[in-house]
């Protein structure tokens, strides 16, 4: 049996005995208990070291506001998880767990001297170093401080656990599951609404569990409760969520839950998830997630075996584990009393209480008598000392607030320390709702909401058993009264930080734990001139830390407001932020990692290019094939071959990513006249046109080829990432500006399949299948569209050419693509068809110099600027766009322009990307004058080609530019963009 | 995430099925030409930027498609109420943040 067990006492199955593994040292503990109980059962307190001085640290809580106790949970590979607070992992029968943050063990720890040096590592240390010179950073500052700070490792190691999220609804979702949560639960299920009730533990009851003496309705607390959850279980209407936290609380009544699923499990089945994240929109939100208890600030606070009063009465009667055999208390508050009490009924020696304040309520002082327990009032702990626990204390007493000398040692293996309560307003405070200071609390306690919220029990700065019930029935709608034991009493007074006779340059007395920040600390950043407490918690990282100051925000605010000599309400209160507790990435994940992380669009011809050992790429969401490998060739090798099939005979690429928009109507061609550059009145139907789409600020948004198939029915295409933008930009203009217009506007992306065929035999292959059309040079020309028959198949058939050789774009509905590709396929053999990817189609695209918006745009060049002042329609009144390329920025010169750039060695391919200089000797940083946009190699050519964006580029036709790259600097020619069949022959080869 | 009611389908909807579209009430010139450089830099770049109550477009972007309006106190980013594109500038409740 554990040696710091009480048999009897707690909920633990002491029958189901658990082993377990801390730093490798194996342990017992019962089924029941969290690590930490089962730890501290064993006599460990010593758990971990601290971030920035590395002091030996324990437990602190016995909850999730736990500071100190942050381990690694190790489930295995794939499954560690770093900073874990020991307090809230459920133990299991072979659970292993380390510490971090120390090396070589806890126990040594070589980085440890920080705290000896600690004079070099004051508040702002960070932020004042990044000021010295950046050499010392780089070489002296950063490297020491990443091996020296930092929390547990990160995992090394994909997560090999699944997430699962869900939506509901409620009427009333109720965080906290304690007293005040649960009769709230009890009354509003009454009523029929679906009610949530969640609670971050695995045993619902809150504070009742820690408190089997007291008395509801004449029944044991313990009793009442499981009573209460019965009927709550046989309620339809009731859903009890433990183990599952309100991380946050979003606009109108929408919260966000984790639920844990397998944490606690052994070995969970695979197909269980490990979290589920459920989203819950709520009728309304009734907080009841209580308070938590607040540490006094003195030197030397942190030694193992120093924690919070309630904690140790948690771990006591709830867990049958007392945490020392010696205990001093010190305390402001009446509630530590009750904690004393209790480990003194389960015989522990209370070696002392010491209490700060004068007077102390007569009742219990009287227990205290009762019980042998000395009590010291108008006392204060002015140090502790003990390497790896706490061993003595020391107790001064304080005449009118000021300490005498005469300091006195207390023997003792544990400290329990009260000051007082601060109510978790955490979620109140996510949702906007405004909070207000009480000075009869001491802290900040809702206000108006700003939802529909109630706040209920201690949250809500409500004490006392009866009270916490009735304002819990109330909020879930009934008035119905409670009859409780109550404690003794429940007051206490607020220290800001406790009184000492030591030289307070000297001394460390921690505020935040988790983040290492001493009062000292922030008296320094007040002193520096920081006044708002915002400033003050960055300067200082108070609060900043995992826990996000749950049991340091308010002694901190104490200390600053002091210091800046204002009152607390004028001080103000740091911003609290979701999440309530640490998330895992994979909880807010869910679904939506591997296959799933988004959605992989696929045309009709895709499952052909997989089985043809198509290398994909993705574009916008589409999966695109990049180039068709044979016989192991490699990327360059395959393009080079696409790219001379295309070039000497037939190439063909599935084209059906391009997005499509149908214009229709009575007004459809004004419509087009407004929104692109170029003129479309005149379009005759049956030809196309090169379109130019440019946003209100007259930059480049998107291009593509528009068809006119009748007067009043354009087939649009653009780029294919630029689809759902350009079809929201014209349904705004459409709605908002131009509500007269006649048109509509219909996306037909994804209704058909487009394929390219593009070289000299491209006619010879399609004209024995296509009816209804005269494909001949005449009849349908460059720049043509039709509506006819291929292989019986409706088509859309435009003639057009992205790739400078004659070419074809079959549009047919997407359920006949791949019918038709390999059809055509098929057929294409005597020709050597070649499909190629979108690789190849850049060479070919860039060999004739047309641009990929997006790539050789970015959203500030203008036409002129990419040398396309030809698509404007220079006689129309107004298109959008227009006023703007008017702007005196957008006219005046030193503008970077769209040119072609030729490397002096042909055979170097620029990086896309890479910088341009005029000069190659000036000194460093470089003056930069532009950037290649567009570069590959043209086996066509024999050489590399490029195209940049250069200031003033095409006044610097043939001249030299530099393009330095780190082991060499290259030198290229700017010249045209066009750098094949500048006269456009090829499209017309018979 | 907001509940935001689309005039159009009359019905209250969560706001992944919205997009956001700037502020509200910023006509487009009829005739922009006949605007100097710095009218058009008004139209094309200033805006309220409210602190408090803002006048701003939303899109229902994953329902009907429709554009319309809405008044949002920027400060507690309560949506007051939503109306249908062209109808005329509601009275809001609560300190303005700007009237452009
Ligand atoms: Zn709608």
């Amino acid at each position: 049996m554990n040696t710091f067990r009480r048999p009897g006492r707690g909920r633990t199955h002491p029958e189901k005995e658990l082993r377990f593994s801390f730093d490798s040292k194996v342990y017992t503990g019962y089924e029941g208990d969290t690590l930490a109980s089962a730890l501290i059962a064993n006599g460990v307190h010593l758990v971990g070291r601290s971030f920035k001085y590395h002091r030996p640290r324990g437990f602190i809580g016995a909850g999730s506001e736990e500071a100190n106790a942050l381990v690694a949970f190790d489930r295995g590979p794939g499954r560690k998880t770093p900073n874990v607070r020991a307090t809230t992992i459920e133990l299991f029968e072979g659970l292993v767990a380390h510490s971090q943050n120390n090396w070589p063990d806890v126990k040594f720890d070589v980085a440890a001297m920080n705290d000896m040096f600690s004079v070099f590592f004051p508040a702002g240390f960070y932020n004042k170093t990044f000021m010295w010179p950046k050499s010392f950073w780089d070489k002296v500052y950063e490297p020491a401080i990443r091996r020296l700070a930092g929390l547990g490792p990160a995992p090394t190691q994909p997560d090999k656990d699944h997430y699962a999220s869900t939506y509901g609804h409620c009427e009333i979702l109720i965080a906290g599951a304690g007293p005040a949560g649960i009769a709230a639960a009890l009354a509003a299920s009454d009523a029929g609404g679906r009610v949530i009730l969640a609670d971050e533990q695995v045993e619902l009851g809150g504070s009742l569990l820690s408190v089997p003496q007291a008395v509801i309705e004449g029944m044991p607390a313990w009793q009442w409760l499981e009573n209460s959850l019965e009927i709550l279980r046989a309620r339809e209407n009731v859903r009890l969520m433990p183990r599952t936290t309100v991380i946050g609380y979003y606009h109108d009544n929408f919260l966000g839950l984790v639920e844990r699923l397998t944490d606690h499990e052994r070995s969970p089945a695979a197909e269980l998830p490990r979290e589920c994240l459920h989203r819950i929109r709520a009728g309304r939100a009734v907080l009841a997630t209580g308070a938590i208890e607040r540490p006094l600030v003195f030197a030397d606070n942190d030694r193992p075996g120093i924690m919070l009063a309630s904690a140790a009465q948690t771990y006591l009667n709830r867990y049958g584990v007392v945490v020392g055999d010696n205990v001093a208390v010190f305390t402001s508050h009446d509630s530590a009393y009750e904690a004393a009490f209790d480990l003194s009924d389960a015989n522990v020696r209370i070696a002392a209480i010491i209490d700060l304040r004068e007077g102390v309520p007569e009742a219990l002082l009287e227990e205290a008598n009762n019980r042998g327990i000395d009590v010291t009032t108008s006392a204060v702990v002015t140090g502790t000392s003990g390497r790896h626990r706490v061993r003595q204390i020391c107790v001064n007493t304080m005449k009118n607030g000021v300490v005498e000398g005469g300091a006195k040692t207390i023997i003792c293996d544990a400290v329990l320390v009260s000051g007082g309560w601060t109510p978790s307003v955490h979620l109140f405070s996510h949702s906007k709702g405004q909070l207000k200071w009480c000075q009869r609390v001491g802290a900040y306690l809702p206000d108006a909401p700003n939802e529909n919220t109630l706040c209920v029990g201690a949250c809500n700065g409500t004490f006392g058993l009866s009270n916490v019930l009735e304002e819990g029935a109330k909020a879930g709608g009934d008035g119905r009264t409670y009859k409780t034991s109550e404690p003794l009493s429940g007051t206490g007074e607020i220290f800001q930080s406790v009184p000492t006779d030591r030289d307070q340059t000297r001394i460390k007395a921690f505020v935040d734990f988790q983040n290492d920040v001493t009062d000292k600390d922030i008296k320094l950043a007040v002193r520096e001139g920081f006044r708002s407490i915002e400033h003050v918690k960055r300067y200082t990282t108070n609060g900043m830390a995992t826990d996000q100051g749950k049991t340091s925000n308010l002694n901190a605010l104490q200390i600053a407001s002091k210091a800046i000599n204002r009152p607390i309400e004028q001080v103000g209160l740091t911003t609290f932020r979701p999440p309530y507790t640490p998330t895992t990435f994979g909880a807010v994940l869910g679904y939506r990692d591997g296959d799933s992380f988004e959605v992989t669009r696929k045309t009709s011809v895709d499952m052909w290019a997989e089985e043809n050992a198509a290398v994909f790429e993705p574009v916008g969401l589409w999966r695109r094939a990049r180039y068709f490998p044979r016989n192991g060739e490699d990327m360059q090798t395959a393009v080079n071959r696409e790219s001379a099939a295309t070039r000497h005979s037939l190439g063909i690429f599935d084209a059906s990513t391009l997005g499509k928009i149908e214009i229709v109507g009575p007004d459809a061609a004004e419509f087009l006249n407004r929104m692109y550059t170029n003129p479309w009145t005149k379009l005759a139907a049956g030809r196309c046109r090169y379109g130019l789409l440019l946003g209100e600020d007259g930059y480049i948004t998107d291009d593509g080829v528009i068809g006119r198939l009748a007067d009043d029915r354009f087939h649009v295409t653009t780029t294919t990432g630029g689809a759902p933008r350009v079809l929201a930009m014209m349904e705004d203009f459409l709605q908002t500006e131009w509500p007269s217009l006649d048109v509509w506007l219909t996306s037909v992306t994804e209704q058909w399949a487009v394929i390219a065929l593009n070289g000299p035999n491209a006619r010879k292959l399609i004209e024995p299948f296509v009816d209804g059309i005269d494909l001949s040079l005449k009849a349908f020309p460059h720049m043509a569209v039709k509506e006819g028959k291929i292989c019986g198949i409706e088509t859309r058939l435009f003639r057009v050419s992205f790739s400078g050789e004659l070419g074809f774009e079959i549009n047919v509905p997407a359920h006949f693509g791949r019918a038709l590709w390999e059809t055509l396929y098929k057929a294409g053999e005597q020709f050597d068809i070649t499909p190629y990817g979108t690789e190849t189609m850049h060479v070919l695209r860039a060999e004739k110099g047309f641009i990929i918006v997006g790539q050789d745009t970015d959203g500030t060049v203008t036409p002129d600027d990419a040398g396309m002042s030809w698509a404007i329609g220079k006689k129309k009144p107004d298109f959008v766009g227009k006023r703007s390329l008017a702007r005196p920025d957008l006219v005046a010169s030193g503008r970077k322009q769209l040119v072609g750039l030729f490397t002096e060695d042909p055979e170097i391919v620029l990086q896309e990307g890479a910088q341009i200089v005029a000069d190659r000797d000036q000194p460093i940083p470089m003056h930069m004058i532009g950037h290649v946009t567009s570069s590959y190699w043209s086996s066509t050519l024999g050489r590399s080609i490029a195209m940049a964006l250069v200031k003033d580029g095409r006044t610097l036709n043939g001249t030299n530019v530099f393009v330095p790259m780190p082991e060499q600097t290259h030198v290229a020619k700017i010249g045209g963009t066009v750098s094949y069949d500048p006269e456009g022959a090829r499209l017309d080869v018979v | 995430m907001l509940l935001i009611r689309c005039p159009y389908c009359e019905e209250e909807r969560p706001e992944v099925e919205f997009s956001y579209a700037g502020e509200a009430h910023i006509a487009r010139p009829a005739d922009p030409s006949q605007l100097n450089d710095e009218q058009w830099a008004e139209y094309l770049f200033i805006r309220t930027n409210a602190r408090g109550i803002h006048y701003e477009r939303w899109c229902h972007r994953h329902g009907c498609a429709r554009y319309f309006n809405a008044v949002r106190d920027t400060v507690t980013d309560k949506l007051q109420m939503t109306y249908k594109a062209g109808e005329p500038k509601p009275d809001a409740i609560g300190p303005s943040g700007g009237d452009k």
